[in-house]
């Protein structure tokens, strides 16, 4: 079967330093897979090079066989969180809706059918009754929920989402684990730039371990072992050892935010 | 209604009135993309390119001039991104930079212009601050041919638009040309700047810019009511000032519309249902007390 992303030799500079080095991943088809590694090792650069967000000095993508810039509409993405002003004048429902918007044409307005498959996708993520709220006026974690709706009304076939745990409460934290497990029974690939160690073997079948190189990708049980994630974290990973809850199957969270 | 009647009186007020509807509207993406100050290094940028179309055309008809306006904005907006791209000055810096360096080229062209024999004629000066009262009918014409095509661009493409300026990174992703509608963007703003250059002048113009959106986004969520109450609060306000203006001998109507704008503006910010202060500060005091009651 055709792995639903390949990355071959992707490397981004952001002006003499590399902040991804000849970084090659392979998502098989239908898991849910982590990227993990410290701060400023290039996870969130990953997924944006992947998208074409940022410009690569090298490599290139292919989503399900075929060259990234052919198949956009079967990729979803959800940005971080705090990367918009959620003070524009806009509602949920318009937000979500905005997930159509690839397949709208330059002539069509969005109509009924964005409006169904906005409310749809709202349900998913039990944000109906906010649907017409302004999106300043949400919790962090609802917001969360909308930025994951509007990916949802994409109808995608492979997701990628930056940090969609960062700050949540424990009930969106829920609701997007749920997402993401409906998601992956439905047979779509999900990748996730996570930061939380300690839940990736249960939230996840796949990691990748990024420190600017990539370190070790592949089932958690046979890659998230304490020699890679030391390789990956290097000296921090002592505090894993300090916490004394030792072993692999449940490493501390990374240090700093 | 005298204003709307004696002919000279008409054009100002309906002039003015244009002037604050088109660029109060279009200045909502100039606030909400958070370029509010590049719509005011560019309104600076515009006066050498005034002076320099009258120079190299020897004309003095709007047109000619505002194009020459429009050209030194682009070239300013331009210059700025090389400037935030190519080096390591932060964007405030290169502002600064770019507004003093346009201003002042453009005011020595002015003082030169000054010893010209036609300069007199011209009477290049009234755009450093506006000149309402010279508005004739043909420059309303001009200010249409120029706000016109950027209204209709916004109104065309403005799903795009909306998701460009909300979140410009998932705009990208879906496959939009995003960087052609930046540039789309910045010549609409372009636009909206040089139509009040006549009336209001390049330095207050900004505030015709900014301020009607940043009163506007007080009163409503949705960017479309948004969009309408800006236009119309630029209208508004420049049809008050149009009125005050013609109640004093010597009152200058373009800096007398840009108070009234400010005086909409203030109220707007205190006033405003949900997100005005002084709204934000009953409800607090209300909520204190029932809770004492409770």
């Amino acid at each position: 079967m055709l792995p639903a992303v390949e990355i071959e030799d992707l490397t981004v500079a952001y002006g003499d330093k590399p902040a991804l080095w000849d970084v090659d991943l392979r998502v098989p088809r239908g898991v849910l897979m982590a990227i993990v590694g410290p701060n400023g090792a290039g996870k969130t650069t990953l997924l944006k090079a992947t998208l074409g967000l940022v410009k690569a000095a090298a490599g290139n993508v292919r989503i399900l066989g075929r060259p990234y810039e052919q198949q956009r509409r079967l990729v979803a993405y959800v940005p971080q969180r705090s990367s918009v002003d959620w003070d524009f004048p806009t509602t949920v429902l318009d937000v979500v809706m905005m997930g159509r918007y690839g397949q709208l044409g330059w002539l069509r307005r969005p109509g009924r059918a964005e409006h169904e498959a906005a409310l749809a996708a709202l349900a998913q993520v039990q944000l109906t009754d906010f649907a017409h709220r302004q999106i300043g006026q949400l919790s962090g974690g609802q917001q969360q929920r909308v930025f994951l709706a509007r990916a949802l009304a994409q109808n995608a076939e492979v997701y990628f989402m930056d940090e969609p745990f960062q700050g949540v409460d424990a009930v969106t934290e829920r609701a997007i684990i749920h997402i993401l497990r409906d998601l992956r029974a439905a047979g779509k690939t999900v990748v996730v730039v996570h930061h939380d160690l300690q839940t990736v073997p249960e939230y996840f079948d796949q990691v990748a371990l990024i420190n600017v190189r990539r370190i070790a990708a592949g089932p958690v049980r046979e890659v998230f072992t304490e020699a890679n994630l030391r390789a990956t974290y290097g000296g921090r990973l002592n505090i894993l050892g300090a916490n004394g809850t030792g072993g692999v199957a449940t490493p501390a969270p990374a240090p700093g935010d | 209604m005298e204003l709307f009647t004696d002919y000279t009186l008409r054009n100002v007020t309906l002039g003015s009135m244009l002037l604050g509807a088109i660029s109060g509207l279009l200045g909502c993406f100039a606030v909400l993309r958070r370029q509010a100050l590049l719509g005011d290094a560019m309104s600076h940028a515009a006066l050498p390119g005034i002076a320099l179309a009258f120079l190299l055309t020897g004309q003095r008809n709007t047109l000619t001039l505002l194009i020459g306006a429009a050209i030194a904005a682009l070239a300013a907006a331009l210059w700025l991104l090389a400037i935030v791209r190519a080096t390591r000055i932060k964007d405030d810096a290169a502002l600064a930079f770019i507004l003093a360096i346009f201003f002042g080229f453009g005011l020595v062209l002015l003082s030169h212009l000054q010893r010209h024999p036609n300069a007199a004629q011209a009477g290049l000066k009234s755009f450093l601050f506006g000149q309402a009262a010279a508005l004739v009918e043909r420059d309303l014409w001009a200010m249409l041919a120029i706000g016109g095509p950027a209204l209709a661009l916004v109104l065309f493409f403005w799903p795009q638009i909306k998701l460009i300026s909300f979140d410009p990174d998932f705009a990208h992703s879906l496959g939009l040309p995003v960087r052609r509608f930046e540039i789309l963007l910045t010549g609409v703003m372009v636009a909206a700047i040089v139509i009040g250059l006549q009336t209001v002048g390049v330095v207050l113009m900004s505030a015709m810019l900014i301020a009607p959106a940043v009163a506007a986004r007080q009163w409503t969520h949705r960017l479309e009511t948004m969009a309408l109450l800006a236009g119309g609060f630029g209208a508004l306000a420049a049809f008050i000032g149009a009125w005050i203006s013609t109640l004093g001998e010597g009152m200058a109507t373009g800096p007398v519309i840009v108070l009234t704008m400010s005086v909409l503006t203030a109220l707007s910010l205190l006033i405003a249902p949900e997100r005005g202060l002084l709204w934000r500060r009953f409800r607090l005091v209300r909520n204190r007390w029932s809770e004492d009651a409770a």
